[in-house]
C-alpha cells in the first residue's frame, strides 16, 4: 500500500537521510568519548560535526512526520510524530518511531542545559543513544515496505552493521579501561616498575 | 568585568579541543591537558573563549566572574 | 621560650614526652608546657584517659550558651588550624555560624602523615579534651550533626570515652564515629566530606569550598582534631593564656612529631621556640619540615631558625603538620626522597591529569637520581616539571601535586652535591665509593629506611573506602 504523492515520497526519502545521519550521530559520539579523530579534521571538528548532524538530523524527522501527516492517503494525527501509538495506521512501527523521536528529543534537550544538569543524569540520559537507534531502526524496516527489499535494505543493514561495529568496539574498549583505583597504580608500573619500596605489576596496559 | 578561564581537572580528560579553539591561552601539556592563562580574558577573545567553553565535550573548561 | 622537657617513656612505636612537673592543679602553668599532653603518669598502651582524670582536671566543657559567643575570643587568642594549612580557625567557625539551615562539624582525626603520630597520640592521651572542643566548636556554630573521622584503630576508645561522655551528660550533640581508610588524601578536606557521604575519600573540586556546601550540601566545618584540643582549653582559660606561649603572629603551642636517628617521639612545643630545642641537629645532614609535602633545610641553617611560619617561610619551608626529621648523616637523601615521591604518587587520587601523569614520573626519576649515573635528560625532565612553568603545581583539583612538588624541589636543592656525587658513581652513605651503574647499592647503611612509610599501596576502589 502507501499512496504516490509528492508528500508521501518526500516522507520516505526523508526517513531513509534520517536513519544515515542518526547513523553517523552514534559513530561520531563514540569517537568524541575515546577522542577519536576523523583523518585530516582537527579535535573540534569531531564534537561540532557530532552535535550539528544530530540538529540536522530532528529538522529531518521533523519534516519526515510532517509530509506524512499532510500525506492525505492514510490519516496520521501530527501527535503520533512524538506520542507512541498515536496512529491508527500502523500503530506499532509508528509508535517506535515517536518512541525513537523522544529519546532524540531528550538527548538533545538535556545537553542543550547540560550545564544546569547534574552529570551522572546528563550522561545517564544520553546513554539512551544505544536503545534510541535500535528502535529507530527497527520502526524503519517495520513502517516502510521500502526498506523491506532492494538496494535499500542493503543501506539499512549496513548502517545496522556499522553499529554494531561501533558499539561493539566502545564496550570492548570500556572493558579494557582500568578504573580511577587502578590508574595509578598502572602508571607507576610502568615508569618506576623497581620501586625502592613495594612493587606490584600491573597486568593491564593504561588506556591513555 | 573581564572572566576568567578555569578548568575542573577532576572532568577534563584531555580532549583538547579547547586548545584548537582558542591557541592564543591555552596550550597543552605533554599529557594533552589544558594550561590555561590565568590572565582574565581580553575582550577580543571574548567570543573564542565562550565557543570554547561551550565545544568541551566534558563541559570542563568554565568561564568565572572575576 | 622552650619546649616541655624531654622524659621519655618508651611505648612501642611512638615516644611521648611527659613532663616532670608535679601538675595535678585545674589550670594549666601560664608559662608552661605541655598543655595538651597529661601532665602525670607515662601513657601505659591501651589505657584511655579516664575521664574522672579529666573532669579533675579541667572540669566540664565551659558551654557558652548559644551559636556564636566562643568566635570571638578563638579570634582574639588568634588560633590557627593544626592540620596543616595554619588557616585562622575563627574565620571558617565565623563562615559556617553566619549560614543558615543545616550545618555539619567534623573532627579530623584522619592523620595521613605516615611520619606524623600527634594526632594519634592525642586521640589516646587526652580525647576529651578533643571532644570538648568539638562539643563547644559545634555549639559556636550552631551544628546539628557531629563526626569524629579516625583512622581504623582508634575507634574502639573514643567509643569508650564517647559512652563514658554520656553517662556523665557532658555532650549536647551526638557524635558520629566515622571511619577514614589508609590513605594519605583521606584527611583532605573535601575527600574527607566525599567520604563521610559515602563515597571514596577522594577530593573533589572546589568551589564550592565545603564550609558553604559540604556533606548533603549543608556548611561543614572541618577541624583537626589538635586544634578542637587548643579550643577547648581557650573556651576555658581565655585568650590571653592561650598567648602567653608563641609568638604575637602564631601564638600558641604545637604538637610536633620530631624523627631522629635514636627515636621518634611526639613533643608539644611552644610556638617559635628555637628549632635545635625541638629536634636536636648533631649528626644530621639535612631537616625535613612540614612532613611529606613540605621542605628538606640544611642541617647548617637549623640553628639559625625557630618553630614558626614567619621564620620558616622565608626558606621555603612551613610548619605544616608538625613532622620534623633530622635525616641522619649516613642515610642517602636521594634514596629517602625517591621512597617518600614513590608512595605521594601512589597515593594520588588519580583524578587529575597532571597528578596522575606527573608525580609517576617523577617518583621515576627520582629514583634514577637515586641509582648511579642517570642519564642528563632525567633532570632537565624533573626542572620542566617542578619549574617555573607550574606543569604540576595548581593544576589538580586539591594540593597533592603542589606538596609533592614542594617536597621533590627542595630535595633537589638541599641534595644537589649528593646528586652529582651519584652521577659519578657514589653516594657520601657509604665510606667507599663503589661504581655500581643502574641498581642501587647502598649497604647496611641504608637497610631500614630513615623516613616512615607504609608497605602496601593502593589497588582497587576499596582501598579508598
Amino acid at each position: 500500500m502507501g499512496g504516490t504523492t509528492a508528500f508521501w515520497y518526500a516522507s520516505r526519502a526523508t526517513g531513509v537521510v534520517a536513519l544515515l545521519l542518526l547513523t553517523a550521530v552514534l559513530v561520531l559520539g563514540i569517537l568524541v568519548n575515546r577522542q577519536g579523530r576523523l583523518p585530516g579534521l582537527p579535535r573540534f571538528a569531531v564534537t561540532s560535526l557530532h552535535r550539528n548532524i544530530s540538529l540536522l538530523a530532528v529538522a529531518f524527522i521533523a519534516v519526515h512526520v510532517l509530509t506524512a501527516v499532510l500525506d492525505t492517503y492514510v490519516s496520521i494525527p501530527l501527535v503520533s510524530g512524538v506520542i507512541p501509538f498515536a496512529s491508527s495506521y500502523e500503530r506499532i512501527w509508528l509508535g517506535l518511531g515517536a518512541i525513537s523521536f523522544d529519546l532524540m528529543l531528550a538527548m538533545i534537550i538535556t545537553s542543550l542545559v547540560r550545564g544546569h544538569l547534574n552529570r551522572i543524569l546528563w550522561r545517564a540520559i544520553h546513554l539512551l543513544a544505544y536503545l534510541c537507534w535500535p528502535v529507530a531502526f527497527a520502526h524503519s524496516i517495520g513502517s516502510s515496505r521500502d526498506l523491506q527489499h532492494g538496494w535499500l535494505l542493503d543501506l539499512a543493514i549496513a548502517c545496522a552493521l556499522v553499529v554494531v561495529a561501533a558499539a561493539g568496539w566502545r564496550l570492548a574498549s570500556a572493558a579494557r579501561q582500568l578504573p580511577r583505583a587502578a590508574r595509578v597504580a598502572a602508571i607507576l608500573a610502568q615508569h618506576a616498575p623497581h620501586g625502592l619500596h613495594g612493587s606490584r605489576q600491573a597486568h593491564e596496559r593504561i588506556s591513555r | 568585568m573581564a572572566d576568567t578561564m578555569r578548568v575542573n581537572p577532576i572532568n577534563c580528560t584531555g580532549h583538547g579541543v579547547c586548545a584548537e579553539l582558542l591557541p592564543e591561552l591555552i596550550a597543552l601539556d605533554e599529557w594533552g591537558y589544558p594550561i590555561l592563562d590565568p590572565r582574565p580574558v581580553p575582550p577580543s577573545l571574548d567570543l573564542e573563549a565562550r565557543r570554547a567553553v561551550a565545544a568541551c565535550p566534558t563541559l570542563a573548561l568554565k568561564l568565572t566572574r572575576q | 621560650m622552650t619546649m616541655a622537657p624531654v622524659n621519655e617513656t618508651v611505648n612501642e612505636t611512638v615516644n611521648e614526652t611527659v613532663s616532670e612537673a608535679t601538675g595535678g592543679a585545674v589550670r594549666p602553668s601560664a608559662s608552661g608546657l605541655p598543655r595538651l599532653l597529661p601532665l602525670l603518669l607515662p601513657l601505659v598502651p591501651g589505657v584511655p584517659e579516664d575521664l574522672r582524670v579529666h573532669l579533675a582536671r579541667y572540669g566540664r566543657p565551659p558551654y557558652q550558651g548559644g551559636p556564636g559567643h566562643l568566635i570571638q575570643a578563638v579570634e582574639q587568642a588568634g588560633l590557627t588550624g593544626r592540620g596543616g594549612a595554619a588557616f585562622p580557625v575563627h574565620r571558617k567557625l565565623a563562615i559556617v555560624a553566619r549560614a543558615r539551615g543545616r550545618k555539619v562539624i567534623v573532627a579530623n582525626g584522619a592523620e595521613s602523615e605516615p611520619a606524623s603520630h600527634k594526632d594519634a597520640l592525642l586521640l589516646r592521651a587526652a580525647p576529651n579534651l578533643v571532644l570538648d572542643g568539638l562539643q563547644l566548636a559545634a555549639e559556636a556554630i550552631g551544628a546539628s550533626e557531629a563526626y569524629l573521622y579516625l583512622h581504623p584503630g582508634a575507634s574502639q576508645e573514643i567509643l569508650r570515652a564517647l559512652n563514658q561522655r554520656a553517662a556523665a551528660g557532658l555532650d549536647w550533640l551526638g557524635v558520629t564515629i566515622a571511619e577514614a581508610p589508609p590513605r594519605f588524601l583521606a584527611g583532605q578536606e573535601s575527600a574527607l566530606v566525599n567520604r563521610l557521604g559515602g563515597g571514596p575519600a577522594v577530593p573533589t573540586f572546589v568551589p564550592p569550598r565545603v564550609t558553604e556546601r559540604g556533606l548533603g550540601g549543608a556548611p561543614t566545618l572541618v577541624q583537626n582534631v589538635e586544634t578542637l584540643a587548643h579550643l577547648a582549653l581557650i573556651a576555658r582559660y581565655g585568650p590571653r593564656w592561650f598567648r602567653a606561649l608563641g609568638t604575637a603572629r602564631e601564638p600558641g603551642s604545637m604538637l610536633a612529631t620530631v624523627h631522629t636517628k635514636d627515636s621518634s617521639q611526639v613533643v608539644e612545643a611552644e610556638i617559635g621556640a628555637p628549632l635545635r630545642t625541638v629536634v636536636n641537629p648533631e649528626g644530621a645532614q639535612a631537616i625535613l619540615v612540614g612532613g611529606y609535602h613540605g621542605t628538606w633545610l640544611p642541617a647548617g641553617i637549623v640553628n639559625t631558625l625557630t618553630l614558626d611560619n614567619q621564620t620558616l617561610s622565608r626558606h621555603g619551608a612551613a610548619v605544616g603538620a608538625g613532622v620534623i626529621a633530622a635525616l641522619p648523616a649516613d642515610r642517602c637523601g636521594l634514596a629517602e626522597a625517591a621512597r617518600v615521591v614513590r608512595y605521594l604518587a601512589a597515593e594520588s587520587a588519580g583524578q587529575c591529569g597532571p597528578c596522575l601523569n606527573g608525580l609517576p614520573r617523577m617518583a621515576a626519576a627520582l629514583a634514577e637520581l637515586a641509582g648511579y649515573g642517570h642519564r642528563r635528560q632525567v633532570r632537565s625532565d624533573l626542572e620542566r616539571w617542578t619549574g617555573p612553568q607550574n606543569l604540576v603545581t595548581g593544576r589538580g583539583a586539591c594540593n597533592h601535586p603542589d606538596g609533592t612538588v614542594r617536597f621533590v624541589r627542595s630535595t633537589l636543592t638541599v641534595f644537589a652535591p649528593e646528586i652529582a656525587l651519584h652521577a659519578r658513581g657514589h653516594c657520601s652513605a657509604i665510606n667507599h665509593g663503589a661504581i655500581n651503574h643502574g641498581a642501587i647499592n647502598h649497604g647496611a647503611a641504608n637497610r631500614r629506611a630513615f623516613l616512615p612509610l607504609p608497605d602496601s599501596m593502593p589497588l582497587s576502589e576499596e582501598d579508598w573506602i
